[in-house]
């Protein structure tokens, strides 16, 4: 779970392009839209294609994402449990 | 006092009829456009439904007489269509008559192309035609060139509101005395790029489209092109011109929230709303029928609705958006939607919004679902767009 | 016409010259392709803003914020962009990856950015600016449209407006102008285009944006008086249309002091500036910029800029100059475009 975490970190600094951002500045339970990493929906679409493409995960309502994507933790429990790949 | 500037003629071809006639005919018989599309080979094709021009490019090429070597994208192949038309409807003879300028828009320009053929370009050289099509300017270029116009060319890019721009420049030029006559509209074709494209956005409906229905599912993309003749007051008198209707108000505002998302009230589009309204010199409640943007996205409908309550107030006038019968048109949509307003005002007719249910609680808007007949003197019609640029044009009565 | 002064000005290029506008010190560029120098966008643009920025959406909001700043403008009544080509940088991307990933796994980001109103877009953002935002984008009267509207706004009572011209350098689709021989092969151009003999022009991007003002201020650059844009002229009448253009704005050739070419060293379509160059402008100060610019569909709005320099500064760099003829003081300036005998474009400023 801890490796997922970082690699959900690394992921995100690299595919929304967060230059001024270190993995060690994410906290685990940092909110990732609105006051904390400040991501918008643009990213929240970008971050429903990463789950397809690496974890097998389809989302059909960009919706679900709000719930998801409200922190690394959030979003490391909902990708180990639904994986397919 | 003026009325606006006078329209003497209009064309216009999209997935419910290649002339304004047949337009017409399909939107007062609820009969729309939306179907699977064909001449794409997109792996979406079962999940999207588009509003697709169902003539084949080399049928288009038939009919304009255009050599086998030619290098027309789709976008314009459809724009020529109906310009021609447009031009033919003014009973212009010679282009040269008068100061005459021409203002497209596109968005898609000649994508159709380049994507079809990415890779190839490089190893076959039967294609490199296609390049110099690529570009946005093109298009304009070829139907300019087909008119005889050489001087005042120019093209507007403004995403989805392309081509209320390319209404409102004329308008301009011709109340400022630049130009005697112009013509203006704009073309999109459908193409992979912009299928993928609000594909990602996730705003693609696998449905029908539901323009302000509280369980809308997003929109269809469609391929369209129109164009509209404008002419000054002189030069209408001169040749005893029948006037279709007039452009009476224009604005363009920015919402500057977004690059795509609309802001939750509406900020720019009830600037725009506001500022037509006062170029038109009219009261709100002088309006009679207002053709929606109401591309059916959860975003544009709320916003839209918001700002139109704000305009409005309690009493929002007859409103429907005819993209449940065209789909999305993108860079024509505006000007597609102002030859409707124009045929709206000739017909005393405000043509439905189809597959609507419920309103949006919010807002509580209903709009027209039935071919309604009933006096028109002043019809508004909204355009939205990427980049936050919002513009509202106001069509009257001739 | 409405008297309208340029009251701030901003250039990012393949020359320094977002720091340093003493054109004298630009080099001349022998590459095919040259991109702009970079300027520290950070000082211009916020981090969270930039993220998602290509190249010319970058140069078009430093050079919109640095013209603003000059003029001391906060808010503008209009933004009036000029784009022959559009975002291609983000176009291209998003484009490969349709065709690469067969239409799958792709994300938004690439798409939202690539339409061709995105500076106009990135710029308003920025400044919050509500105002009248437009988007030109034909071919090599892109800048010069928005200028011409930027005109029009003024006379219908505007008081300051933002326009400008961009274009960025896409891998892409500079590969397929490539192809087509629009860009000069061989690896490097020795001494610059200017003698090359060769077909095709150097390649290159940039951003130039400025404030057009209804009032004149103590660091106006130029009057404006006008332009006028023809997108196909017959050879034989450019002169004419020229004469006819400068007669409505009651000139004459003669009071022309300077004129600023296009001159893009492609042999086969230059001989339409050294035609007027050994006739109607025979006695008139003529100086060239794109063997500094390089070639792009608004590289115009360069010349532009540097007409700005000129008539403000009262100099004229070396390294512009194609004859012996010096008219000093510089009080009119005529800047003549036209890209592969098509999108011909006349545009006359005075010096304040």
């Amino acid at each position: 779970m801890e490796n997922l975490k970082l690699e959900l970190k690394a992921k995100i600094i690299e595919n929304l392009n967060l230059e001024d951002i270190e993995v060690s500045d994410i906290k685990n339970t940092d909110a990732l839209f609105g006051d904390g990493l400040g991501l918008d929906s643009i990213d929240a679409l970008e971050l429903i294609v990463m789950l397809d493409k690496d974890y097998g995960i389809k989302l059909s309502d960009p919706k679900q994402g709000k719930v998801i994507f409200e922190s690394i933790d959030t979003m490391a429990a909902y990708i180990s449990e639904n994986k397919t790949k | 006092m003026s009325k606006g500037v006078a329209i003497t003629g209009m064309g216009i071809i999209s997935s419910i009829g290649n002339t304004v006639e047949e337009n017409y005919q399909s939107l007062i018989s609820k009969t729309p456009g939306i179907s699977r599309i064909e001449s794409i080979d997109t792996i979406h094709k079962n999940n999207i439904k588009v509003g697709e021009v169902k003539t084949s490019n080399q049928e288009f090429i038939q009919q304009l007489g255009l050599p086998q070597s030619n290098n027309y994208s789709r976008t314009a192949l459809l724009a020529e269509i109906s310009v021609l038309e447009a031009v033919e409807n003014a009973g212009i003879k010679d282009m040269n008559s008068c100061k005459t300028g021409l203002i497209s828009a596109t968005s898609v320009a000649g994508m159709d192309k380049t994507e079809k053929y990415y890779y190839s370009l490089f190893e076959e050289s039967q294609n490199r035609k296609y390049i110099t099509a690529h570009p946005a300017g093109d298009a304009t270029t070829k139907i300019a060139n087909r008119l005889g116009i050489t001087d005042f060319v120019t093209t507007i890019s403004t995403a989805c509101s392309s081509s209320a721009n390319a209404i409102m420049l004329g308008a301009r030029m011709i109340k400022a005395g630049k130009l005697d006559r112009v013509i203006v509209g704009g073309a999109d074709c459908l193409s992979k790029f912009t299928i993928n494209g609000f594909k990602t956005l996730m705003i693609l409906s696998e449905d029908n489209c539901r323009p302000f229905d509280a369980d809308r599912t997003g929109l269809n993309l469609g391929e369209a092109a129109a164009f509209l003749v404008l002419e000054s007051d002189a030069q209408v008198k001169k040749c005893n011109k029948e006037i279709l209707g007039y452009v009476s108000g224009y604005a363009n505002a920015n919402d500057a929230f977004h690059q795509t998302a609309s802001s939750e009230n509406g900020e720019g589009a009830t600037l725009a709303m506001t500022k037509a309204l006062k170029i038109a010199n009219i009261s709100a409640n002088e309006i009679d029928y207002i053709n929606a943007h109401g591309t059916a996205t959860n975003n544009n409908d709320a916003s839209e609705s918001k700002a139109i309550r704000r305009v409005f107030g309690d009493t929002v006038p007859d409103l429907s958006s005819t993209k449940s019968y065209t789909g999305h048109t993108l860079a024509a949509a505006a000007v597609i939607e102002a030859v409707y307003s124009i045929l709206a005002l000739q017909n005393a007719t405000v043509f439905p919004n189809l597959n609507f249910k419920t309103a949006i609680p919010e807002t509580n808007i209903t709009p027209v679902t039935e071919v309604l007949k009933k006096d028109l003197n002043h019809v508004l019609s909204n355009s939205f767009g990427f980049g936050g640029n919002c513009s509202t044009l106001i069509f009257s009565k001739a | 016409m409405k008297d309208c002064y340029i009251n701030g000005i901003g250039c990012v290029s393949a020359q320094d010259s977002t720091v340093d506008s003493a054109i004298e010190n630009y080099r001349v560029l022998t590459d095919r392709i040259t991109h702009a120098r970079k300027p520290n966008y950070r000082d211009y643009i916020k981090p969270a803003m930039i993220r998602r920025m290509s190249t010319g959406v970058k140069m078009g909001v430093v050079a919109a914020s640095i013209a603003m700043k000059e003029a001391e403008l906060e808010n503008p009544d209009a933004i009036i962009s000029g784009t022959g080509l559009g975002c291609s940088i983000d176009s291209d991307k998003f484009l490969k990856k349709i065709v690469d990933n067969n239409e799958q796994f792709l994300t938004p980001t690439a798409f939202i950015q690539s339409t061709h109103n995105t500076v106009g877009a990135q710029v308003a953002l920025g400044l919050r600016c509500n105002a009248y935002n437009i988007t030109y984008v034909h071919n090599a009267l892109s800048f010069e449209s928005a200028m011409l509207d930027a005109q029009l706004m003024i006379s219908e009572g505007a008081s300051n407006i933002l326009f400008g011209g961009v274009d960025e350098l896409g891998d892409y689709t500079t590969s397929l102008f490539d192809l087509i021989d629009h860009v000069k092969k061989g690896e490097v151009i020795e001494n610059g285009i200017l003698n090359s003999n060769t077909k095709g022009a150097i390649f290159s991007e940039g951003a130039q944006f400025f404030v057009l003002a209804d009032n004149i201020s103590d660091n106006s650059y130029a009057k404006f008086i006008d332009v006028a844009i023809y997108n196909v002229l017959p050879q034989n009448s450019i002169e004419e249309k020229l004469v006819q253009f400068l007669s409505v704005n009651n000139f004459e050739i003669s009071d022309i002091d300077v004129v600023i070419l296009g001159t893009n060293g492609d042999v086969n379509f230059d001989g339409i500036y050294s035609d007027l160059q050994e006739s109607v402008f025979k006695s008139t100060q003529q100086i060239c910029y794109k063997h500094l610019s390089g070639e792009y569909n608004t590289a115009s709005g360069f010349g532009f800029w540097t007409a700005c320099n000129i008539l403000k500064n009262q100099l004229i760099p070396k390294n512009l100059m194609l004859n012996e003829i010096k008219n000093v003081p510089v009080k009119n300036i005529l800047i003549y475009n036209q890209y592969r005998s098509e999108n011909h474009s006349f545009t006359l400023l005075s010096s304040c």
